[in-house]
């Protein structure tokens, strides 16, 4: 039993090095996933503290619409930018109707809050789209398709195309809103309410506005995050509760911190495929349903703040 | 003009601080009970069976969460799994020792959820918020695989599914195939009465201030001889057991066995969860109001409709449903953020206060 646990899973491990590189990279690019759904949470906790539960539906909002709109018949990139505006919308929407009236209430009321947006949605996204699960238009927005086979280390790797390209993408886009919150003006305000609230109101930066302009900037990642999902398997609602899986990212990267959203989307999903591929035999399999939330819970109880996370969090 | 306090002279403290400050409230209540001894026995098994025994669960549970949540101010997001282990331990316990009561067994139950809460609620000395909402969902995810994965729990059953056995109480049976909706509604009524009683009990009482204390100031509380350690470990132990007790129930007075796996998914969670929040965090009465409306709402929406001519097709009508539920929500949360109970207080204030304004 104990070499079953200790050992053999390592040995494993070093006579067949082409399948812990194929765990590996299965593993990289569940964690961009992973990340890319943290980075939605943690812009909007960052800049109005509100725990935002809707951010997966929205990952499924938007991939509905992309597709939705072109099988309405609207060319594929005129969809993407119509898309964009729907989330713009979406944000302003919700900035308007929901965040505004609950201005100053506890974060739980805000929290219950987006609970509502996320019926909402599923409610407005089946009234609409139905509620079938959709093939992403990969083709229409060139996404690569096909797989590399890499002969390496005695065996054989095989890396699909889309997935280094959502690798890239999202290596894109997380280096498009460094430079966005570093250098812009806009990006200083939000650092600035990030900080305090309050602070930022009396220098003029006005809340509300910020407060659309990251709904909208968590939107934009929930499509790009819908696209590379919906492209993977099918935009259906199911994956909203995948969205959950985000959660323990966030403890090991801290709420409010985002290169800690993608070091522990990563850390999560390479931990969670091996974990599942090793270990996960000699407990009869699926494990990748809790083995995240339960090394987020061990990191806990050693390090409350995440990785990067704000030293001032709420303990004892 | 009848919901008033004159002529009630209190002359002494006990009757100062009572649960009910004003007669009108006891006898309300008494009338509320009254009636949900008296009217189910005149309705349909339909009405019974899907409105009024899943409502009675869900306020247990909701009851059970709200002392921890609202209460001792911890979030948790575990309450489907918990109740899930309430669930299968009186499987169990109910298959290998058949000879006695089932109700026994479901409160026994309780104790084996409040074990397994206070095991998961460790965390809760390092930290609150949302990042202890994120640590019980660990306890929600791995729950919900043991219950899957360990064929042991379901008795190696086939289809992985619990199988409800008959059991009766003083010669009625109470669980499984045989058993009227009326009846089992009124063994969940009892134990709901009983519970909703002790819980009144426990949180106007020593305890339930050491709650609040830590949910209010958990460092001023600390300094006034209040252990943290304990006190919130007791509230994950109590609420556990109700969640337990109420995961039991539902298992065996309403599913009846069946689609056991799913039923205590994360969804189960959240909805408790919601329940107590737009009832109202910290009110015992809210538990009752957050499950009418997240319960009943739905099920309106989805009966009530088309009978008043607004004819749906099934799959419409399960969208809309998503879609009023949601903005229901939105809506009550910006007219009262403190949840329907407070509601509920300030109509009671207007009324003895009735016809000045203030």
């Amino acid at each position: 039993m104990l070499y079953n646990i200790f050992i053999d899973p390592f040995v494993q491990m070093v006579q067949m090095p082409d399948l812990l590189v194929q765990t590996l990279w299965e593993g990289t690019v569940a964690g961009v996933l992973y990340a890319l759904i943290a980075l939605g949470f943690v812009l909007i906790f960052k800049a109005s503290g509100v725990f935002n539960f809707a951010q997966g539906i929205m990952v499924v909002f938007a991939g509905l619409t992309l597709v939705g709109l072109h099988e309405a018949g609207v060319p594929a990139l005129l969809a993407l930018i119509l898309t964009v505006g729907v989330m713009y919308v979406l944000a302003f929407g919700i900035e308007r109707l929901v965040l505004r009236p609950l201005v100053n209430q506890p974060d739980i009321i805000l929290f219950m809050a987006t609970f509502g947006i996320t019926f909402l949605l599923i409610g407005l996204g089946e009234f609409i789209f139905g509620g079938n699960p959709k093939k992403m238009i990969t083709d229409e927005l060139f996404l690569p398709k096909g797989a590399i086979n890499i002969e390496m280390l005695g065996g054989r790797v095989t890396i699909q195309k889309l997935d280094i390209a959502a690798a890239v993408i999202a290596g894109l886009m997380v280096a498009a809103l460094a430079v966005f919150f570093q250098s812009t003006r806009i990006g200083r305000a939000l650092r600035a309410v990030a900080d305090s609230h309050k602070a930022a109101l009396s220098v003029g930066i006005s809340l509300n506005q910020i407060w659309v302009i990251v709904w909208f900037t968590a939107g934009l990642v929930a499509l790009v995050t819908g696209i590379m999902w919906g492209a993977r398997s099918d935009v259906s609602f199911g994956l909203q509760i995948i969205a959950l899986k985000a959660l323990p990212v966030l403890i090991l990267g801290g709420f409010t911190s985002v290169p800690g959203a993608i070091v522990g989307g990563l850390i999560i999903g390479i931990g969670e495929k091996i974990g599942e591929f090793y270990w996960g035999p000699l407990v009869g399999g699926g494990i990748e349903s809790w083995l995240a939330f339960l090394i987020a819970l061990v990191f806990l109880l050693f390090r409350p703040q995440g990785l990067f996370g704000d030293k001032i969090i709420e303990r004892i | 003009m009848l919901y008033r306090e004159a002529g009630l002279y209190k002359k002494t403290y006990e009757a100062d601080m009572a649960v009910f400050p004003i007669r009108q409230d006891l006898i309300g209540v008494i009338l509320i009970v009254a009636a949900a001894f008296v009217l189910p026995a005149f309705m349909s098994n339909f009405m019974i069976g899907t409105v009024l025994i899943p409502f009675l669960v869900f306020s247990l549970a909701a009851i059970g969460l709200n002392l921890l949540t609202g209460y001792t101010g911890l979030l948790s997001l575990g309450t489907g799994a918990f109740m899930g282990v309430g669930a299968y331990a009186c499987y169990k316990l109910t298959t290998a020792f058949p000879g006695v009561n089932l109700i026994v067994w479901i409160i026994v139950s309780g104790f084996f959820s409040a074990a397994i809460g206070v095991l998961f609620g460790l965390p809760s000395l390092r930290i609150k918020g949302f990042y202890l909402a994120v640590a019980t969902l660990a306890a929600q995810f791995f729950l919900e695989w043991c219950f899957v994965r360990i064929p042991w729990l379901y008795n190696y059953s086939v289809s992985g599914a619990i199988d409800v056995p008959n059991r009766t109480l003083f010669g009625i049976p109470i669980a499984g195939a045989s058993a009227t909706p009326l009846t089992r509604y009124y063994v969940i009524l009892v134990i709901l009465i009983a519970m909703t009683w002790i819980a009144s009990n426990i949180v106007h009482g020593r305890i339930g201030r050491m709650w609040m204390a830590i949910r209010d100031m958990d460092i001023a509380a600390e300094l006034m001889g209040i252990r943290p350690l304990q006190t919130k470990l007791l509230a994950f132990a109590v609420s556990s057991f109700y969640c337990g007790v109420a995961g039991a129930v539902m298992m065996f007075l309403w599913y009846g066995g069946g689609e056991a796996k799913d039923a205590f998914s994360i969804n189960l969670s959240f909805n408790i969860l919601f329940m107590v929040i737009i009832g109202g965090l910290g009110s015992i009465v809210g538990a009752f109001f957050g499950a009418a409306l997240l319960h009943l709402v739905p099920i309106f929406l989805k009966f009530g409709l088309p009978a008043f001519g607004f004819p749906l097709a099934g799959a419409t009508a399960e969208h809309l449903t998503h879609l009023l539920t949601g903005l229901l929500i939105i809506f009550f949360l910006i007219v009262e953020p403190h949840g329907l109970a407070r509601l509920w207080a300030t109509a009671k204030q207007k009324l003895r206060m009735w016809p000045f304004p203030y």
